[in-house]
Parts: C-alpha cells; structure tokens; sequence
C-alpha cells in the first residue's frame, strides 16, 4: 500500500529531511512511527500525502507512482488518504459538521449521502451528539476526534497521523489510539508518527524508528 | 487510449447535472458570504457602481447632445444673401424661381427695408444705424432644404449650387455651430471611451484587491481544503463568484446612479429646452448601453477575481 524505495528528502534551505527511506506497508497494515523531533517523521508523512516530494526515490501509495503524478492529480491523491495533524487544523467558523464533511463536499457528494456518512463518522469518534456546535467549544481530545472523523469520513484507504496525542493528556491518548487500532480492523492501513514510545509498545504493532532522516529500526510484535 | 503513466487514473466527476449543481450551490454561498458583511460589500460595490455610472453617464449625455444637434442639422437653412443691385421686385422673383427647385422646401424673403428694422431692434446698434446714408444690408432669401437634403454636406452642395445664381451674392449654410457641436460631441465622446477604459481598469484593480483581503482571511481554509483534496477549480470558485456578484451590485448601484442623475436634470432641461421653444427631453438609457453595464459589470468582476485568484492562490500550499 506504501512502499519508499531509496528516498530523499532535501529542503531548498539545505535541510535534510530524510536521507535514504526503504519502507513498506502491506495493505491493511498498522505501523507507529516514531524517533526524536527533527529524525524526519513529518517529512516522511509530508512525501506520503504529497505536501512535499521526494528529492530522490520513489514513493508508490495505492499502486501509484507519486513522482508520476502531476501537480492537478494530487487533490484526487489526497482523497485517498486521510490526514490528521496534531493541532487538528479544524475551521473553527464551521459547525463540527460542516468541519466532518468538508472531504465529501469537495469531492461533491450529494446532501443525503454527505448527511448520512457524516453521521456514521462522528458516531465512530462518539461525538455523535456535537454536529452542530462549534469546534472551539470542544475539549482537545473532542477536537481530535473531529479531525479524525474528517480524515475518515470519506473511507480513505490510507490513514495517516502526525502526532495526532501530541497535545492530549495519557488518558485521551490511549483512548485516540485505541480508535486507531479499531479502524485498522476494518481494513485501513494506518501510518502513525508519535513520540510515545511507552503507549506504542502497549499496543503492540509494528514500530519504525527513524534518526536522523534514516530507518533505524523496523520491529513487529513478534521481534520485541 | 494511451496512458503517459501506466498506472491506475482517478476516478473524476464530470456528471454535467452535478457540475451545475455544485456551481449554483457555490455562487449562492458566495452571495450569503458578501451579504455577511453588508457595509463593506456595499462600499465596494458602490465604489465600482460610481466607476460604471461616470462613464455610461456621460456617454448618455454625449447621446443627448448628438440627438439634439442632429434634430438642428435637420432644418439647417441656407441664408442667400443678395446682390445690393436687386430690387425687392427681383428679390421677389428670385425667391420664387428658388421655391420651384424640388429639393427646395421653403422659401422667405427678408427685404433690405426689413432686415435694416431687424437689425436695429436685435444688433443694440439702431443708433450707428441711424448714421449711415443709405441702408447697407442686402435682401435675404431664407431657403428650407427639402426633405431630401439631410445632414450637413446635402446641405452644403445645395448652397453651393444655388451660389451660381447670379442675384445671389453669397449662399451661407447656417449650421457651422451645428457642426462645431458635432466636432465637440465627437472629441467628448472619444474622451469617454478614454475614460470608460480607464474606469474599467480601476474596477479591475478594486475587485482585484478586495478578492486578495478576501484570499488572505481565508488562507488556512484554503490550506485545509487543499489538504482533504479540494482542486485548484474548487478553491478558485467562490471568489470568481464572488467577483461577479461584486460586478452585478456594482452595475446595479452604476445604473441606479445614472438613472438618478437623469431624473434630477430632466427638471431643468425641460425648462431650459422650454425657453429656446423646443420639444427636447432627455432620452432615458438606451437598451444597448444597459446590457453594456450589466454585463460588463459582472465580466470586469470576474476578470478581477480572476487575476487576484491566479496570483495568490498557487501560494497557499498546505504543510
């Protein structure tokens, strides 16, 4: 479902945000990603959903080649995979449902469609009674799980999260977790960056350490 | 069908029906948008409304003035001034040889004793008059070109044939103000079409500009949209559509103004064309210029939004 083959990831500042990848995730697989800030994490999610591309390498997501795609195929790229950031990056002028079916909307769902699949959304993050009130009136962990029913509303195969607890107590983020490994049981591949080792080996799947734009390490549950 | 890059498409929506809808949906949204903050919609849009109103205004002035020059152009007469020799008889028989002519309409006479009593009255000069030995001014033949004689060069030929007359000292068409009028009318006009040229690039800039604030508040939705795969159409639509409706209540406020304006002097022309016994009124807009507001506004707002979306909006990349 991802494959890295070789890649690189060089800023035009001189920065090196990865320095040479090989990666891949099955279908339907989970892995946790992690390392210290700066081992190249968000850049290897940034390559993924193609808010940047690959200096060296190549990237496949979906069975696409995305050095391939042109700059007007990335909307219809991101469409298939779902993002969730660790401040949200919710529209706080927008009702929470509104907020849920911005995916749907631009890809240009109909009404009762876009109704219907909002509500299964916010009923998997358990905020089925806020569709209609503000995100800022929501607590962090709510406001996550509004990012989250976003990043899945629109059944994309490909999950990814960038540090998605990073700003929740240990409490909420055992709970965002947990909700991961449940929409990794219905078939999502789930890719997620975080700095909590100690909650990751909880939960047991696979784990790719990064340092310094490198894999360092790649164990599954039955290695550790 | 070949395929550059062998590799699964995207599925795409081109349903026509959908495609409508979304846009219908999105310029209403666009509208509730602008109706959101009526004050500063209003002032942007009057601003424009003022850039349409000077130049439509003063082509609908430059269109009075044609008319009313041409309906003078049309009983443009010619003065036959005679030869000081004729006696008022021959003037007499002059006039009537000339009333024959066919593209002749009609004719007066304006005997030397009679022109002398006109001049005295009108000129303020009876006194200096009084002074002279003999009566200086000659006998007049005012001629009515016939309806087949229009505008000023039919006029002018008509003069010069009856020139060769041999009574008639000089033939004068008396429609060189009407011609100067005409000369003036057409600089002025000229003159608006410099203006509407330079108004239409203001409305441009001002559409421009208030669609770039626009952009710039919106800058982290468009980053988000940008993020859950919204395409560059998408995101640039409701600012395109902004920009019409911008245009369309800035063609309204324009012709509001236009026709206001009419309304307020139709009072005093009336008077003024009242007090050279003429039937002149002001003609309202003609359909042709309307349409040319109403459409032409709506297109300079598109072509603003157009160009601000197409400088700012690339910039916005998500990260």
């Amino acid at each position: 479902m991802i494959r890295f083959d070789n890649v690189a990831k060089r800023y035009p500042n001189g920065h090196e945000g990865l320095a040479g990848v090989d990666l891949h995730l099955a279908p339907g697989e989970m892995a946790f990603l992690t390392g210290h800030s700066g081992a190249g994490k968000s850049t290897l999610l940034k390559l993924i959903g193609l808010l940047e591309r690959a200096s060296r390498g190549q990237v496949w997501v979906n069975g696409r080649n995305l050095n391939k795609l042109k700059s007007r195929d990335i909307p219809y790229h991101r469409r298939e995979v779902g993002m969730i950031f660790q401040d949200y990056r919710l529209l706080h002028d927008r009702t929470v449902f509104d907020n849920i079916a911005l995916p749907l909307v631009v890809a240009g769902m109909g009404h009762a469609e876009t109704k219907r699949r909002v509500r299964a959304a916010l009923d998997k993050v358990g905020l089925l009674k806020k569709e209609k009130v503000y995100p800022i009136t929501l607590s962090g962990g709510e406001q996550q799980r509004v990012g989250i029913a976003r990043a899945l509303v629109s059944k994309p195969p490909v999950l990814l999260a960038d540090e998605p607890t990073g700003n929740l107590d240990p409490e909420l983020s055992r709970e965002i977790m947990e909700l991961f490994v449940q929409f990794n049981q219905v078939g999502v591949t789930l890719l997620v960056a975080t700095h909590d080792v100690d909650l990751v080996n909880r939960l047991g799947k696979r784990m790719i350490q990064l340092r310094q734009g490198r894999v360092s390490g790649d164990q599954t549950r039955d290695q550790r | 069908m070949t395929r550059r890059n062998r590799q699964p498409g995207f599925k795409r929506n081109r349903n026509p029906v959908t495609w409508l809808l979304r846009h219908a949906q999105m310029s209403l949204s666009s509208l509730g948008r602008l109706t959101r903050s009526p004050i500063s919609t209003l002032m942007t849009a009057a601003v424009i409304g003022i850039a349409l109103a000077l130049p439509s205004g003063l082509h609908l002035l430059v269109d009075n003035v044609r008319e009313l020059s041409s309906s003078w152009d049309g009983t443009a007469s010619v003065s036959l001034f005679l030869n000081e020799a004729v006696s008022d008889e021959q003037a007499a028989t002059v006039r009537e040889q000339i009333g024959l002519r066919s593209d002749v309409a009609e004719t007066r006479l304006i005997p030397r004793a009679q022109a002398l009593e006109e001049f005295r009255h009108l000129s303020g000069f009876g006194e200096a008059v009084e002074l002279l030995d003999h009566n200086p001014l000659p006998a007049v033949v005012v001629v009515r070109p016939g309806d087949g004689i229009q505008g000023a060069e039919a006029v002018g030929r008509l003069a010069q044939q009856l020139q060769d007359y041999r009574e008639i000292d000089l033939a004068q068409v008396d429609l060189q103000w009407v011609e100067r009028l005409g000369a003036i009318t057409r600089t002025i006009e000229r003159g608006v079409l410099v203006l509407a040229a330079l108004l239409a690039g203001a409305v441009l800039l001002i559409v421009g500009n208030t669609i770039r604030l626009e952009i710039q508040n919106r800058h982290s939705e468009i980053e988000i949209v940008k993020l859950v795969g919204g395409t560059d159409a998408f995101i640039r639509r409701p600012f395109l559509y902004e920009g019409i409706w911008y245009g369309l209540l800035g063609a309204a406020i324009g012709m509001a103004l236009v026709l206001g304006s009419l309304y307020l002097l139709d009072g005093p022309v009336r008077r003024l064309a009242g007090l050279y016994e003429s039937g002149f009124e002001l003609s309202l807009v003609d359909p042709a210029s309307l349409l040319g507001v109403v459409l032409g506004g709506p297109m300079l707002g598109l072509v603003g939004a157009w160009l601000a979306v197409g400088r700012h909006l690339a910039r916005i990349q998500p990260e």
